[in-house]
């Protein structure tokens, strides 16, 4: 029997990077907020401490900082006809768990979604007519534009300390810049990091073929940098372990050091963690939200009643409270109807390899998001006539910092073990720089999240299902794309080059990115989304579901700005309509 | 289920007799010394007093281990190989931790086969699936060799592996690529992690690729473009032993090698 605790204002189940921000900014208001996390407290010291932060089986292979799939995973399947299985281990992608969230060990580019991404239907129906999408593509308008977002862009990118070049001031193209960006207010906060051989190389090669390449965003700081909150981040030092482990120079834009220490001290906000919640209670007629159940680390039941209740746990989870908790109706593939689960989409990432015989990268060196990029291969920025596709991704050199265990390609072909194996990766570990490409993924009505019939977490309730699989749309862009990419390869003159589209079928096994997106999407149509503009459950409006889960079918970029920029928006919505006058948005 | 238990009682004995042979490896390793040698010809960083103790593996499986790895990374005109970074020890210590035994990682059944994008959804923890693919590959090379693994010539040594990687061999309880995959994996992970685990003995590893392990600031280096930077690497038991200067936030203070490349 669950022991009902006293009422607070705002429950926020997720300490992650939309949590700490809603909790820290709505605290502020006076509300008392509480939010519930599943995992530990963790802070750069004593957690994140040399010399064992720089330790690649622990953070790397065993996953040290990120979602424990002993209690709780995802079943999955490619499509409808198959049996959804258990994700045993991870490694398509990597949720976080504890405080901080996935913001621990994201590899911090910093991306805006460009404006083409909000509006991707109509705009690609205006100027391609209604038959360039595929049929069974759901992929919609967000309910929001860039502009509407642009000053939440702007204040997610201060807090967390981002370093770039605008390319497109007000309207203005600026030189340096992405000139396919949307227009920004001002400068980014911080300027552009130093630029590794890899990156250098890989400008030259761009520009030789008529392609503006500039710096990658990233909230790895290039120098000492407070944020609008008065919180200092150290600037980084390039040592080459960021994504996947923490920082242990507080050089990362993370809730711990953008958000946290600021957070923890106000007297409004609790932190509970090691509990996990289970369900939010509705009222009988399911219009409200009443409380949230979970169970803390001894497994006993609390009910915390809450006049707002904000989901801001990885997609997984907001879909999958919903789905346990009654809000919104559950999406049927079949009928085409219901919206829970509803527009679940990915990436379609793909690479091109280059090896040397004569160049040296000191490939153990670099951020996170270190590097390059050219965007005119990216959404609706060249002409898609003819070519059967939508979208596209950015083209970036990586110098993320190679750590040995997982990081030291050889050419095609090349053996897998023995002494010719030994002596082309003693050869070529430093000798290589790759290009990434961020393939977008559009929406489609066969990929979904619901609950699994089969499998259930550690606490009884059954696990979250994901039946997912490319179509043809992301696999001709992602050759297409990644042929452009391979021209700009070919002309950093390397000896041998590995050229890697996405193909085939989807799988869940290799690492290819922790940016799941949908299933709680956001729009102006009941009928096809779960949350609407403000990311306010239809149903349920004192339930707002604020993540990637909103994204209605994800871009050639990183996620996290945008998810930043919906947090800004979502928080301004509540804070300046919602506490007003209760009720819904819409 | 009465099949199944004979049979595995049957791969036991086979394994039990085809080990007696090679038996003086238990106790002293007659190519230990061997071995040592070559680690301190190779090793410019001092040598680290690891203890080399087995904990969990059985005597057999650690003598197929120890060829098996020897064979992945071999001993060479390049220096040692996987055997002399103590990689049979780092897979003995991860088998019997939250590694070997999913500590981390969803176990409840049911187990069907799935499909290859559907990843490991196999009933054994990876401990149990070295106990029972080592006992079944030792059972198949004494039918088709006459000797156990670990008593092969490296040829036919290298035969089986590769037979392994592809598939070709039938082993009753996990599929033979499957196995070979984690061994593999896990060799090439105790040849590069940090020592703390057991492997990468002396920095092997890392000294082969080039690789300086416990990172420095690298803020005055990121933009020295095509000038290598090669350091004596440096491991997390070095600064936890204080055995390397550091700065203030913890990051050693490489030493700079010679140049020469």
């Amino acid at each position: 029997m669950a022991t009902k605790l006293k009422p607070v204002d705002v429950v926020v189940v997720g300490v992650g990077v939309t949590g700490a921000i809603l909790a820290k900014e709505l605290a502020e208001t006076g509300l008392k907020v509480v939010g519930i996390e599943r995992g530990q407290m963790r802070d750069t010291y004593p957690d994140f401490q040399m010399p064992n932060a720089h330790d690649e089986l622990k953070f790397q292979r065993r996953h040290e900082l990120m979602q424990d799939l002993s209690r709780e995973t995802i079943t999955f399947r490619n499509n409808k006809d198959e049996t959804a299985l258990p994700m045993r281990y991870l490694g398509s992608f990597k949720p976080g768990e504890g405080v901080g969230g996935a913001g621990v060990h994201w590899g911090t580019q910093t991306w805006r979604f460009s404006p083409w991404d909000f509006e991707t239907r109509s705009r690609t129906v205006a100027r391609y007519g209604k038959n360039h999408m595929a049929e069974d593509c759901t992929s919609q308008d967000w309910g929001v534009t860039y502009d509407e977002l642009e000053p939440h862009f702007d204040m997610f990118e201060r807090v967390y300390g981002v370093c770039g070049k605008a390319g497109n001031l007000k309207g203005k193209i600026i030189p340096g810049g992405n000139p396919h960006e949307g227009p920004r207010s001002r400068e980014f906060p911080l300027p552009p990091m130093k630029m590794s051989y890899a990156a250098a190389l890989f400008t030259q090669a761009a520009q030789s073929l008529g392609y503006k390449p500039f710096p990658v965003p990233v909230s790895t700081p290039s120098k000492v940098y407070t944020n609008p909150y008065g919180l200092t981040m150290n600037a980084c030092v390039y040592c080459g372990y960021c994504e996947g482990f923490a920082c242990e120079m507080a050089s990362k834009g993370s809730p711990q050091t953008t958000v946290l220490p600021v957070l923890m001290k106000n007297k409004n906000f609790e932190l509970r963690t090691l509990a996990n919640v289970i369900k939010i209670n509705l009222d009988p007629a399911k219009k409200r939200a009443v409380s949230v159940t979970y169970v803390d680390s001894r497994g006993r039941e609390f009910e915390q009643p809450a006049d707002l209740v904000l989901l801001t746990s990885y997609v997984f989870n907001n879909v999958r409270l919903m789905l346990h908790s009654g809000i919104g109706k559950p999406y049927d593939p079949v009928t085409n109807t219901g919206v829970v689960g509803r527009n679940y989409a990915y990436q379609t990432p793909s690479s091109v390899t280059m090896f040397f015989e004569d160049k040296y990268f000191n490939s153990f060196m670099g951020a996170g998001g270190l590097g390059m990029a050219v965007d005119e291969f990216n959404n609706d920025n060249f002409d898609h006539g003819g070519l059967g596709f939508i979208g596209g991704g950015f083209i970036k050199s990586v110098s993320s910092g190679a750590r040995p265990i997982e990081v030291r390609p050889l050419p095609s072909g090349s053996p897998r073990w023995g002494s010719a194996w030994k002596k082309a990766t003693a050869h070529y570990f430093n000798r290589n720089f790759a290009l990434a490409l961020q393939g977008a993924c559009q929406s489609y009505r066969g990929n979904y999240l619901d609950l699994d019939p089969t499998y259930r977490d550690a606490y009884g309730l059954p696990l979250l299902r994901m039946t997912f699989d490319r179509h043809d749309n992301e696999h001709k862009m992602s050759l297409y794309i990644t042929n452009k990419a391979a021209e700009i390869g070919k002309a950093t003159g390397p000896s041998k080059m590995n050229v890697n589209p996405r193909s085939g079928k989807y799988t869940i096994v290799p690492y290819q990115s922790t940016h799941n997106t949908g299933g709680a999407v956001m729009g102006n149509d009941p009928s096809t989304s779960a949350v609407n503009r403000y990311l306010q459950s239809w149903d349920v409006p004192n339930v707002f579901v604020i993540g990637a889960s909103a994204f209605p079918q994800n871009g050639g970029y990183n996620p996290t700005d945008t998810v930043g920029a919906l947090t800004y928006w979502a928080l301004d919505a509540i804070k300046n309509k919602y506490l007003k006058n209760p009720g819904s948005l819409y | 289920m009465e099949e199944s238990s004979g049979r595995r009682w049957f791969l036991k004995s086979v394994a039990a007799v085809g080990v007696a042979a090679p038996a003086a490896a238990f106790g002293a390793d007659p190519q230990s010394h061997h071995h040592r040698e070559l680690v301190s010809q190779a090793g410019s960083v001092k040598g680290q007093s690891q203890p080399q103790v087995y904990g969990w593996l059985t005597q057999p499986e650690q003598a197929f281990i120890e060829a098996a790895v020897a064979r992945l990374i071999p001993a060479d005109e390049l220096g040692p190989g996987a055997k002399e970074a103590g990689v049979s020890y780092f897979i003995d210590q991860q088998l019997a931790g939250a590694y070997g035994t999913m500590a981390r990682n969803y176990k409840q059944g049911p187990w069907p086969e799935g499909t290859a994008q559907q990843g490991y959804q196999s009933r054994l923890m990876p401990q149990e699936v070295y106990r029972a693919a080592i006992m079944e590959i030792n059972a198949y090379c004494s039918g088709r060799y006459g000797k156990v693994f670990e008593a092969l010539w490296a040829a036919q040594q290298d035969e089986v592996l590769g037979d392994l990687e592809a598939g070709k061999v039938a082993l009753e309880s996990v599929g033979a690529s499957f196995f070979f995959g984690l061994l593999l994996a896990n060799t090439m992970e105790g040849f590069f992690a940090d020592p703390i685990y057991g492997g990468n003995r002396d920095k092997i590893g890392w000294q082969l690729v080039g690789f300086p392990g416990v990172a420095a600031v690298y803020s005055e280096f990121i933009d020295k473009h095509n000038v290598p930077y090669k350091a004596e690497p440096v491991s997390i038991a070095d600064l936890q032993q204080h055995a390397v200067a550091v700065d203030e936030h913890g990051h050693p203070l490489h030493v700079l090698l010679a140049k020469k490349d």
